[in-house]
Formats: C-alpha cells, structure tokens, sequence
C-alpha cells in the first residue's frame, strides 16, 4: 500500500466512522440515562434529525464549493433572514391578491431571487475590487443584516399560508420535505463538482490560482457563480424552513454562517482551498445534529452541546493535520 | 454635469502645480492612501458636525468615546493577534466569560478577589488558544471558531444559563470601572486610552513588536532570522485575551449584571474595526493608533446616524459599504490600479 493511502482512506471515511460512534454511543448510553424509554436509534427520531438538519445542511452544501473554491462567505445567516422576508411578505403584496395559492411559487421564486442577488453583490465585489472575500463577506454580514432590520424594523415579520404549510409538512415516501431538499441539493452539488467543467476549475482555482489563471480559466466569473449559488442556497434554506413556521424574526439566522463552517470543517474540506466533499460535508451536517440530539436524549443540558462541538472540532483540526504531516512537508521540500 | 467636469479640471490643474512644487502627483496619492482613513475620518467629522451642531458637543464626543471603550479594548488585543497573521473570533463570547466569572465571584469572594481570579482564567483560556495556534501551528480561524462555541458552552456551564446579578448594586465600589470618571473623564475612557498607549508603545517601540511584524509579514523568514515564532503568537493572544478581560471588568462594572450572551457577535465588529483601521488579514500591517480610528469611526457612524434621526440598523449598513471601500482603496493604492486583476 502506498504511503498517504491510509491516511486518505481514513480521512475521507473517518466523519462516517464518527457518526456510527456516536449512533452507538448514544443508543448505549441512552439505555441507562435517558428518561424517555424510546430508543434513540428510533426512525421518527432518525426522520426528524435528517429534517432539523437540511436548514443548515443545504447552506453547508454551497460553503463546501464556496471554500473548495479557495472563498469563504459569512453572510449567509443574514442572506436567509432576508430571504425569508421577502418570502412571508411577497404573499401579502397587493399585486398578487389576485393569484390565489398561485402566489406561492411566485413568492418562492423571490425569495430564491434575493439570494441570488445577495450573492451576486458578493462574487462581484470579490470578483471586481480583489478585497478578500472574508472582508467582503464580514461586511456583508453586517450590511445585510442592516437590510433585514430596515425590511420591517425590529418587528418580526408573519404570515402563514395552510397551503404552504401542509406542502413543507408532507411526507413524500416517507421523507420530509426539508430532507428530500437537503438530498436533492447533495446530489445536485455533487454533480456538478465532479462531473462537470465548472466543477473541476473551482477545486483548481482554489488549490493553486495562478496556476488556474496561467491555464487560462477565467477565475472571477467561476468565484461569482459560486458566490450565486451559496446565496441561492441560503434562500432555499429560508424557503424550506419558513414555509412551516411562518414567523421570521430579523435576528434569525445569526451565527448560522459559524454553525455552517463547523459542519463543513468538519467534513475535511480544507480552508485554504483546493481539497475537500460534499458528500463528507453531508456527514459533517449530520453528525453535528446528531451531537445536538444526541447529549440531549442523554440529559445533557444544552450548553454541554457548544463545548462539545467546539472541542471536537479543534480535536478534528489537530488529528486532521497530524495525519497529513508528512504529505505537506513532502511537498513543501 | 458641468459641475463635474470643473472638479475634474481644478484637480487636474492642481495635480500640475503639486509637481511644480516638487510634490507629484504619486506622492499625494500615497500620502492619501497611507492616511485615508484618518482624512476619511476628518470629512466625515466635519460633514456631521455640520449637519448637527450637537455632534461635535464635548459631552457628545466623550459618551461616543465611553460607549466605543469596551469594543475598543477588544480591539487592541485583537490587532496583536491580525498583526502576527491570526484571526481571533473567540473575544466575543470570551468577553462574556469574563463578565459572567467577575460577576458571580463578586458576591462569593468581595471584588478585590474577583477581579484578579477572573483576569487569571481568562488569561488561561488566551493561553490555550496561544497554545493551539502557536505551538501546535492549528489553522486560528477554526481554532477561534472552535473556541467561540466552546467558551459559549463554558459561560453558559458557570451560570447554569442564569442572567447574572450583583446583590447590593447600591454599596459596591466595583462599579468604579465602568461608572466612575476622573477630573471629568469616565474611567472606561482612561482605561481605553493608557492601554491603547501602553500597548501602541509595545507594539512600535520594543523588539517584541518588531517580532509581531515580522511573524506576521512573513513567518518563515522571521523564523529563520531567530525568532521564536510560537512563542511571539503566543504572547499575542495573552495579550488579545488581557484586553478582553479589561473589557469584560468595564461590561461587569458598567451594567453589575449581565446576560450569558453579552459579548455575541462582537468578534466580528472589533475585526471589522481593526480592519478599517487598515490592518491586513494577511498580517504584517497595521497599528495600535490606527485601530484606535477604526473605532472611533465605527463609533462616531453609530452615534451620527442616530442624531440625524436613522434607526440604529442603518449604521450596519453604512459599515458595510465603508469597510469595504476603505479596503478596496487601501489595496487599489497599493497595486496602482482600482480594479482587480483577476480576470
């Protein structure tokens, strides 16, 4: 076997090696310390961790190709604020009274829109000015958020279509909705990072740009697609979410471009660029729920779950570099 | 239109005279580029204080100031941090750490116990982040990132989740740091001035800041000219963990009482500050007195914005849209062109 195989093969399969220890950690010692006599390992509770997952899983899934890329956005969390603004209040506008529950794709479509626009601003002014995209998007993360509050003020903004909502709470084989859109998403994003041309530039821009730029790709207009597509998925996120409560605070979604990162660190993609899976990102968004859920049903109390996650992910950071060591300095010499 | 193209034309004609004079044009627009941010600062001052007379009120400037201390402390630290080529998004919830700790132990051991214990584990979490970062070489973003959940899940562990509370507000002379002023000067305002001076005086009078520099600016060369580069990183986050138990003793004092939350969000308006006051992400640049405008803009927005009668939400906006351009224009000036290369 050659030397690097065995570090590979682990770090690729080790956040699906985590998941099972935590599967069988939780069911085990739920045995003895949870208070509820259902299994943890029950499948309305594994259904409903798949669904609490896709709000963030599906963001996670455009910060993977954002950061593959060699970017980083932390605007997202704002970008689904105002993205489900635009969604719950679109219904209301006067010009669409007339559509009926036709209204609703018309809603969704904006909502996507504002996403697409929010990111745009960002791939553009990554794109154009050359600034870092963690300024860009540390700026935007506040700039936006100031557009959420200017949207309604610091009152939340409501409204609750029935027909909505029994959409986003169906059940299609057995899966709900937010999961089939998480899955779909996976797939889709999936796709296009390793079957197609777009794809395979973003991980070379990202790995080594001058080179990338030498071989003649154009490196802004990918960055600026990426930057589109993260804020698309932001908004379909806020869709999926708040088609079920329909009730947007201008806070939510704080902090959720942290929780973001941590999920997709934690399923191996590199933030310097180049390297990294969607589909480990998936693990990633997984076991971080599974965590949440999981020191639950055993009692823990709820800031246990911020240590916890906090002192693993330094924990995969460290065992992530130990196993590459002699790789890089291989490469360095 | 026309009025543009005079403006075009006066400045053209001034360009012509400045290298009559020996001073071209290059040489204004470095000047300008080095020092926009403080001629940004002075327009603005101006253009505000014109608009209202209360702006530039002795009283008006000095509550800005005071209202600016605590980010500004935090701002110090994190400067050593940017400018060693680390990131430090963990002051947030550290901040709320040591305001929480401070608090608790006030009513269990008396203030004058309190304080020293708090600025002891405080200073104990900075070293292990300076442990993590500088000796064992982690990326500090997510090490920061880790460490922002983590010390969260710790205030939250020390309060049970409870907002915290002095019992005698009243008898307390604790409140001293955060209430208090000397000769007229609130005390968080000294407070924010000697450390910014101490420091800025660390920082670009002694060898150990040159060696901030110079593992910011270029880490491997540092390396092999003898500095101990883990240990300078190192020093850095004590110092930036220092700075934000000073904070957490103005919040504590300020309020004798706080929520678990209290620091959220802050580690990205102090890294906004310190970045428009012109330090790289990259490190290697920036300084003490520069983050010191960084945060009397980011304050003084605050504060204009709302005495012309906006919501306190517009100022995020309005800081978006300077930060990013007092970065474009610092790295346009730097390049000698306004748009990017990147094709």
């Amino acid at each position: 076997m050659a030397p690097g195989t065995l570090s590979g093969l682990l770090q690729k399969g080790a956040i699906w090696g985590f998941i099972v220890l935590e599967l069988i950690f939780f069911s085990v010692a739920g045995e003895f310390l949870s208070l509820s006599d259902k299994a943890f390992m029950d499948l309305d509770n594994m259904l409903l961790l798949l669904k609490q997952s896709a709000p963030i899983g599906i963001i996670a899934m455009g910060m993977t190709i954002v950061m593959i890329n060699g970017n980083i956005d932390l605007s997202v969390g704002a970008t689904f604020a105002l993205a489900a603004i635009v969604l719950l209040d679109s219904m209301t506008w006067p010009i669409f009274a007339g559509l009926g529950d036709g209204v609703i794709p018309v809603a969704m479509a904006l909502a996507l829109l504002t996403g697409i626009v929010l990111g745009a601003i960002n791939g553009f002014i990554v794109w154009k000015t050359g600034v870092d995209a963690f300024i860009v998007t540390l700026g935007a993360m506040l700039g936006y958020r100031g557009l959420v509050f200017m949207y309604n003020g610091e009152q939340p903004t409501s409204h609750l279509n029935w027909t909505l909502v029994d959409l986003a709470e169906a059940q299609p084989l057995g899966l709900h909705v937010a999961t089939w859109a998480l899955l779909i998403v996976t797939v889709l994003a999936w796709l296009v990072m390793t079957r197609t041309v777009h794809g395979r530039n973003a991980y070379a821009i990202g790995d080594n740009r001058e080179a990338a730029v030498n071989a003649g790709i154009r490196v802004g207009p990918h960055m600026m697609l990426n930057f589109m597509g993260i804020g698309f998925l932001a908004a379909l996120s806020a869709v999926v979410f708040y088609s079920e409560s329909g009730s947007v605070n201008p806070n939510d979604g704080e902090l959720y471009e942290l929780w973001v990162i941590t999920a997709v660190v934690l399923g191996g993609t590199k933030l310097t660029g180049g390297a990294g899976s969607v589909i480990s990102t998936l693990g990633g968004v997984i076991a971080i729920q599974l965590l949440r859920k999981g020191l639950g049903h055993i009692g823990a109390d709820t800031e246990t779950v911020n240590l916890v996650i906090g002192l693993i992910l330094i924990a995969v950071l460290f065992l992530d570099r130990q196993l590459n060591i002699k790789g890089k300095e291989a490469l360095k010499a | 239109m026309s009025e543009t193209t005079d403006t075009g034309g006066t400045r053209a004609q001034g360009a012509r005279e400045g290298r009559m004079s020996g001073l071209s044009k290059e040489k204004i627009g470095g000047i300008l580029a080095r020092q926009g941010i403080l001629v940004a600062f002075v327009l603005f001052m101006v253009g505000f204080a014109l608009a209202n007379q209360r702006f530039i009120a002795p009283d008006n400037v000095l509550g800005v100031i005071r209202s600016s201390a605590i980010l500004g402390v935090m701002a110090l630290g994190v400067t050593f941090v940017v400018i060693s080529g680390n990131l430090d998004l963990s002051v947030g919830s550290m901040m709320s750490f040591s305001t929480i700790v401070v608090l608790d132990l006030h009513d269990q051991i008396g203030p004058a116990l309190a304080i020293p214990a708090m600025f002891g584990l405080t200073l104990l979490i900075g070293a292990v982040i300076g442990f993590l970062v500088g000796y064992l070489r982690l990326n500090s973003l997510i090490v920061t990132l880790g460490m922002l959940s983590a010390i969260h899940g710790l205030t939250l562990t020390w309060s049970g989740g409870q907002n915290m509370d002095i019992a005698d507000k009243e008898g307390t002379w604790f409140s001293v740091f955060g209430q208090g002023s000397v000769l007229g000067i609130p005390v968080p305002i000294l407070i924010f001035a000697g450390l910014a001076v101490v420091l800025g005086l660390i920082l670009a009078k002694t060898p150990f800041g040159r060696k901030v520099y110079a593992v910011g600016g270029n880490g491997v060369a540092a390396t092999f000219s003898g500095v101990r580069r883990a240990r300078v990183v190192f020093m850095c986050y004590l110092a930036s963990s220092f700075c934000v138990a000073t904070a957490g003793l103005i919040q504590a004092s300020r309020s004798l009482g706080s929520q678990n939350t209290v620091g959220q969000g802050m580690e990205l308006e102090v890294l906004a500050a310190v970045i428009l006051g012109g330090a790289s992400l990259l490190g290697g640049s920036g300084t003490i007195f520069k983050t010191v405008i960084g945060v009397l803009i980011l304050g003084f927005i605050k504060n204009g914005l709302l005495l012309v009668g906006l919501q306190f939400y517009v100022q995020y906006t309005v800081t978006w849209v300077i930060i990013i351009l007092a970065v474009w224009l610092d790295i346009a000036a730097k390049r000698g062109r306004l748009w990017s290369p990147i094709a």
